[in-house]
């Protein structure tokens, strides 16, 4: 079948695919867009989180054809279009900095729910406390830094972006 | 495999008696799993989500009338007055990625033992709405699980809503698993106090083959407080041990890889007889939500 939706802000169709793929698998193989990471296809790990008409889901456990005309946000999406080659966006510099990066393969699910959390904190003209943010970041695995500088990371991020409320949010 | 997208509800009722091996998807929490493991490969996908009736929940009789597909992360911020009960059991589901998504009614179509809403929805006295093109039947929720992972739904029917009548008295959710989130229950409880009819709901999940009641504890619940709804005087902690110890011989639970059938007992247990005692002390300073 084919399929057309908005990813990053782009229009996309891609056809031939299959009935049963998921949302991620259109994204790694068909759209070029590797980005959101395929681990356990269970919705456990979260690594390929993405926002599907801006709120954070597993796109392993979205069916292609749901997304048929919606906007999905993914990892690569997080940089606004026309940043400088290099350019970060600000969770992915504090996840930099903070040292809250090992071997990297949760860390597309991070940034997405992260930046999801921040946004969602500072519209409410605040940061998040750190039982907010151990809860919005339940649903993403990692095996590699405990967590503890991730959390440093994410307290960066909102610390940045509540002092630059230009920054967008990629859904 | 087809996909289908009905954008109706009588478009949705109509391709389930046209293709009843059809299998219907909405948060994909289950389904997807069950087709990226290739265990599930359905001869036609029916997508749900664009079903408006399906996204929505209104009060209705004296009934709020949750629609089928309304997430569970809704279910917590517009019903957590409302539904107390099921939005406690909503909070302990999956992540917020997998609360975004899953629905009670893909909760009830999946009727797993383990399921999180089923020991709020029984202890609510919840009805399940399900329709056909032959028509709408509400089936009590009690009525519903049929065995493992079956239900009473027919194979031309798709669940239109749970209905649950707003609490008068306080609900209590309980879940046992090795952390607070992502996982599936080793056992759960959940608690409905009804002082407007002096009864007591009570739903046991994971502990059996199917979501049951305790109506043995219910109504020895129900006795002992037969004096005590008037005074809400302090409730002997003997009646709360004693409750949770006929909860637990309600339960009929297996040896699994998520624990034993003695943990299990034992944990229902304690998780009744915490229940009743918070709901309790929520009845006591007069909060009916305590949500």
């Amino acid at each position: 079948m084919r399929l057309s939706c908005t990813v990053n802000g782009t229009p996309q169709q891609v056809d031939d695919v299959w009935e049963g793929e998921s949302l991620l698998y259109v994204l790694r193989e068909r759209m070029g867009l590797p980005g959101s990471k395929n681990a356990c296809e269970q919705g456990e790990c979260g690594s390929c989180t993405v926002y599907l008409d801006g709120l954070p889901v597993c796109a392993c456990l979205v069916a292609a054809g749901q997304a048929q005309g919606r906007e999905v946000g993914t990892v690569e999406g997080l940089t606004p279009a026309g940043a400088a080659p290099g350019e970060l966006h600000p969770v992915q510099q504090a996840f930099l900095e903070a040292g809250a990066v090992q071997c990297g393969f949760c860390t597309p699910g991070l940034l997405v729910a992260t930046d999801d959390l921040v946004h969602r904190s500072l519209a409410e003209g605040r940061k998040p406390a750190d039982a907010e943010i151990r809860e919005a970041l339940a649903g993403n695995l990692c095996r590699c830094t405990g967590y503890e500088k991730i959390l440093d990371a994410v307290r960066l991020a909102a610390d940045r972006m509540a002092a630059d409320p230009t920054a967008e949010a990629a859904r | 495999m087809d996909f289908l997208q009905p954008a109706t509800w009588e478009e949705a009722l109509e391709a389930k008696a046209a293709h009843r091996d059809a299998v219907p998807i909405a948060g994909g929490t289950d389904v997807m799993v069950g087709i990226n493991f290739g265990r599930l490969r359905p001869s036609l996908l029916l997508d749900l989500t664009r079903v408006p009736e399906l996204q929505q929940w209104a009060d209705d009789d004296g009934a709020v009338r949750l629609g089928a597909g309304v997430p569970y992360a809704r279910v917590i911020s517009e019903l957590g007055d409302r539904l107390p009960g099921l939005a406690m059991a909503a909070r302990t589901i999956g992540s917020p990625q997998i609360r975004n998504r899953g629905t009670v009614g893909g909760n009830l179509a999946t009727a797993s033992p383990a399921g999180d809403a089923h020991p709020a929805l029984l202890a609510a006295d919840a009805e399940v709405e399900v329709a056909s093109t032959r028509g709408t039947r509400r089936i009590p929720v009690t009525e519903f699980y049929r065995g493992v992972k079956r239900s009473a739904l027919a194979d031309d029917e798709l669940i239109a809503a749970v209905r649950i009548v707003p609490p008068r008295g306080p609900q209590q959710y309980s879940k046992i698993g090795t952390r607070n989130a992502m996982v599936i229950a080793v056992a759960a409880f959940g608690l409905a106090l009804h002082p407007d009819r002096r009864a007591v709901g009570t739903g046991i999940g994971s502990a059996a083959p199917t979501p049951r009641r305790a109506p043995a504890a219910e109504e020895y619940l129900a006795g002992e407080l037969d004096g005590l709804w008037d005074s809400r005087a302090e409730l002997p902690a003997a009646t709360a041990t004693r409750f949770g110890e006929l909860v637990a011989e309600a339960s009929a639970p297996i040896d699994d890889v998520r624990g034993t059938a003695r943990y299990r007992v034992h944990a229902l247990s304690v998780m009744a007889r915490r229940a009743l005692t918070w709901a309790w002390a929520d009845y006591r300073k007069g909060d009916p939500t305590c949500a």
